[in-house]
């Protein structure tokens, strides 16, 4: 997030969801924004296919197609320059890139995106102009919005939508994606990505590489390396012959599962490292237990960039080890021997190579913790980016960016649109969750939301279980029938293992940036058992 | 800034404040029951009333405001024996079950009933509704046999929430706490986020999930950040025995900074996996397709030589690393450090497109 949680409660005046069910992924946020709308009368737009619990209260909602977020975003931005709504002053003093990009929105009238995204052009008009009036406008986006072939397109609209009329680095604006997993933004912070060492220093770069070589004592590798839907697509060729796998569940989260089964299978070696036998561990030729959150001490880093203390509230239970402590006795047998006494001494070394982290220390961390970046030892952390207009690069780029379509569209045989995401009562691959008791309790199983009109036409009744079909396979389903999507989408999530839907979902479509997949629009169809 | 005598001792409070206020500011406790810092005001329960000198009636301290030269007291006789008439008049209605009540020892009704003496009640001449405890939800009990109506559930789930589930259904002696249809909490807009749980000062409302597994005073409260979703809710583990039991809110904003207390169903009551029966406690070594335990040591020299025989033979890139959006950032650090410079690749990412 560019800017603080606390900013959608108290300091937005409008804010615009699109691409995040909130109220079920990050409900608590969801709360802070229903709070804002409800009692301090910040305004609300909703962007999604399903019309889900934040619509209700939405000053606009826009059902827009599965897959039709730039066509959607460009027609906001036509109507917002047609009628003279942007912040010229912001666009001159902060950006580059204008001209083009009005270029190419100039086609996108209202009317002409209504046919793309069948959101009414009135609606698009409506929508555009309480963002573009409002004094602190916020857009919140997630998965809805990143897992597309278009995803890098789909962000970069957003940032475009913002830059367009000023609403970024003051509180209450902003671009906010809300990070799904609990330290997701950690995660990537650390370097746990093929391109980066922590705090996003490139691995190409010598002069970085030169510091982490200095720092550890070997020399490193100089080229970018594989994402993880490229790693298991170089595992399928035959050109990963080991993976290492820790508390990640590919069997269950990748998309077309048959494909990863595939790829797992050819590994010479695999070692999965984690606190379940999950689907993925069947795979390994060696496991290694793990421990919880409630095992360790650490830290995590929130969507909004917030580092806070994890602590230890019970020993690890019999037989297993810290995730830490694997790595060090792994790296060792391995003749480069690690040894720390504590995640704290590990913190100290990572902060002393990552300069957005530098200036923090577990003491440092108690209480409130700190927002990066945070360089220095009396700095106080940083509750929003950009501050002025200020960004990493020295002016916000405009892009210029045209509407394609999702890679799978329907036709005859696969005649519907099938999306996945997840509900409130589960957690991603459900390895936590399903095992919780009282949530599995209440949400037992997978459910496909069906439209009411096709359920007629089908004769589907409610609970009936029914096959949901793509092009890579086939699973049964409890059908639940609800008007909150239209007649040619369905949707499911991905928690159960019973229905893993992504056996279902399309491996070859993915972002060509960022490699993601498009879990949010594949072609299926339905049938009755 | 106002200055009131309070006690016979002279305090200062900002223009604005309370009584209440004013007096907690300065060290004075006065007993509330429906007053919450973090929610609209109730005045309802007439628990912390105080006298004031040259003022007919008692004042309700949480709502009255503190005026320059007041004189307060808020334990004088007259104030002491109408506290004890607002415990008796709500012990009418409480099934004291102190022996089998979750509550025991954290209940603000039991702490003030055994300060002002209350053992039972005069009021009881209507006689008590008996409640049926039957919601089947496999989160919250709900026992309103306990509930002294204050409202709080009701303003939390309506205020931090937003969720609106619960209401008062009819007044006076009939009143009570509902969903629009006196129904489950599954019938209603309700999603189990137990701020109502987090607010109750008795036992009324309950976690189902922690029900049994240790009292507030047999368990230590370890503040730290929720394994679920992005939105990084600080919450406390309760441990007992070396065993999570239950989860509870931090309250203060000074350690609770996104969420103060507030949580979802997932950080409220998602935290038993840890004690799951599934959990791997030892290292395993598939042989012939089957898993058979190992040692760690044995499994980790296996998987050290294994990996160092690839690296020498099919070279670092043929390697790679998956590490965790759920593991720490310390471990994060590591397993990144792990694929470079162990290993010698950077083939290494985890699920944050997934
Ligand atoms: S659990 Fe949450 S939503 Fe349900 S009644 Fe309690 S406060 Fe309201
Ligand atoms: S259930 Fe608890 S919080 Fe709600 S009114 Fe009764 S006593 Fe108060
Ligand atoms: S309590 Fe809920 S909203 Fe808060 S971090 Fe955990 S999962 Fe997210
Ligand atoms: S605490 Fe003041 S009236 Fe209830």
């Amino acid at each position: 997030m560019t800017n603080s949680i606390e900013e959608l409660e108290k300091d937005a005046k409008c804010i615009f969801v699109i691409g995040s069910n909130t109220t079920e992924n990050h409900p608590v946020i969801g709360m802070k924004i229903k709070k804002n709308v409800l009692y301090r009368g910040a305004k609300l737009i909703v962007a999604d296919p399903r019309r889900i619990d934040l619509a209700e209260m939405a000053d606009v909602y826009m059902a827009h197609l599965p897959g039709t977020d730039v066509a959607l975003i460009n027609g906001m931005m036509n109507v917002i320059i047609n009628e003279g709504l942007v912040d010229k002053e912001f666009i001159d003093n902060c950006t580059e890139g204008y001209e083009a990009m009005a270029e190419v929105v100039a086609k996108y009238t209202p009317e002409y995106v209504e046919k793309i995204t069948t959101v009414p052009a009135e609606d698009i008009r409506k929508a555009a102009r309480i963002y573009a009036e409002s004094e602190a406008a916020v857009i919140c986006y997630a998965m809805g919005v990143t897992q597309h072939s278009t995803g890098t397109d789909n962000v970069k609209s957003i940032c475009n939508l913002a830059m367009l009329t000023g609403n970024i680095g003051r509180p209450g604006t902003g671009v906010d994606p809300l990070r799904g997993q609990n330290n997701v933004q950690g995660s990537c912070d650390m370097g746990g990505l093929p391109v980066t060492y922590p705090g996003y220093q490139a691995v190409t770069n010598e002069a970085v590489r030169a510091k982490f070589e200095a720092a550890w004592g070997v020399p490193l590798p100089p080229n970018n390396g594989l994402t993880l839907t490229e790693t298991i697509n170089k595992a399928h060729e035959g050109q990963i012959k080991a993976l290492v796998v820790i508390g990640e569940n590919p069997m269950m989260s990748d998309p077309d599962l048959h494909h990863v089964e595939e790829a797992l299978e050819k590994l010479d070696f695999l070692v999965v490292q984690d606190i379940f036998l999950t689907e993925t561990a069947r795979y390994a030729d060696v496991v290694l237990p793990g421990v919880t959150f409630a095992e360790k001490d650490g830290t995590f880093t929130n969507t909004e960039r917030r580092v806070q203390r994890v602590r230890k509230a019970i020993d690890p239970i019999d037989g297993a080890k810290p995730d830490w402590q694997i790595i060090c006795e792994l790296a060792t047998r391995m003749g480069y021997p690690m040894h720390y006494n504590s995640p704290e001494e590990i913190f100290e070394e990572m902060k002393a190579l990552t300069p957005s982290y530098a200036g923090m220390s577990y003491a440092r961390l108690e209480g409130r913790g700190l927002q990066w970046p945070c360089p220095s030892a009396d700095h106080p952390g940083t509750p929003f980016l950009h501050k002025d207009g200020k960004f990493t690069r020295g002016k916000g780029l405009f892009s210029a960016i045209e509407f394609k379509e999702p890679r799978e569209l329907p036709d005859e045989e696969y005649p519907l649109i099938l999306t996945t995401g997840r509900n409130l009562y589960h957690y991603h691959t459900g390895t936590m969750t399903r095992r919780s008791v009282a949530l599995d309790k209440h949400v037992p199983e997978a459910e496909l939301e069906i439209n009411p009109h096709l359920a007629a036409k089908m004769g589907i009744r409610d609970g009936e279980k029914v096959r949901l079909s793509t092009r890579r396979g086939s699973v049964e389903i409890k059908a639940k029938i609800t008007d909150i999507l239209a007649e040619n989408v369905v949707f499911t999530t991905f928690h159960f293992h019973e229905a893993a839907v992504n056996w279902l979902t399309n491996a070859d479509s993915l972002d060509p940036v960022a490699k993601i997949p498009e879990y949010k629009v594949c072609a299926a169809r339905i049938d009755k058992i | 800034m106002v200055t009131l005598t309070v006690n016979g001792r002279q305090i200062k409070a900002p223009r604005g404040s309370t009584i209440l206020e004013a007096c907690r500011l300065n060290g004075i406790e006065i007993p509330t029951l429906c007053y919450d810092p973090d929610l609209r005001l109730a005045g309802s329960c007439r628990m912390c009333l105080v006298e004031a000198k040259g003022r007919p009636l008692f004042l309700a301290s949480c709502v009255a405001p503190a005026e320059d030269g007041m004189v307060i007291e808020t334990e004088s006789p007259d104030i002491v024996e109408a506290r004890r008439i607002v415990l008796e008049l709500l012990a009418a209605r409480h099934d004291f079950s102190c022996q089998t009540c979750e509550k025991n020892g954290d209940c603000k009704f039991q702490d003030y009933c055994y300060r002002y003496g209350v053992k039972d009640s005069r009021f009881t001449d209507g006689g008590r509704h008996v409640y049926p405890i039957d919601d089947p939800n496999p989160f919250i009990e709900r026992d309103y046999n306990k509930c002294i109506m204050c409202t709080r559930c009701v303003r939390a789930c309506e205020e931090i929430t937003v969720a609106r589930a619960i209401n008062v259904k009819d007044r006076g002696h009939n009143a009570k706490i509902a969903t629009a249809f006196d129904g489950h909490l599954a019938d209603s807009p309700c999603v189990f986020c137990g701020q109502c749980i987090m607010v109750c000062p008795v036992g009324a409302l309950t976690s189902k999930v922690s029900a049994g597994k240790g009292r507030a005073y047999e368990v230590d409260r370890v503040l730290t950040t929720c394994t679920y979703c992005g939105t990084g809710c600080t919450l406390e583990l309760n441990v007992k025995d070396n065993q999570v039991v239950g989860v509870t809110s931090n309250r203060s904003e000074e350690y609770s900074p996104v969420n103060k207390g507030a949580l979802c169903v997932k950080g409220r009551f998602g935290w038993d996996f840890i004690n799951s029966p599934d959990r791997l406690t030892t290292p395993l070594i598939k042989e012939n397709g089957e898993f058979r335990e190992a040692s760690w040591d044995e499994a980790l020299d296996l998987v050290a030589a294994r990996l160092q025989a690839i690296k020498e033979s099919s070279g670092p890139d043929s390697m790679a690393v998956f590490t965790s959006a759920r593991m720490t950032n310390e471990e994060n650090y590591l397993a990144q450090k792990f694929a470079r410079a162990v290993l010698g690749t950077n083939n290494v990412d985890h699920c944050a497109r997934l």
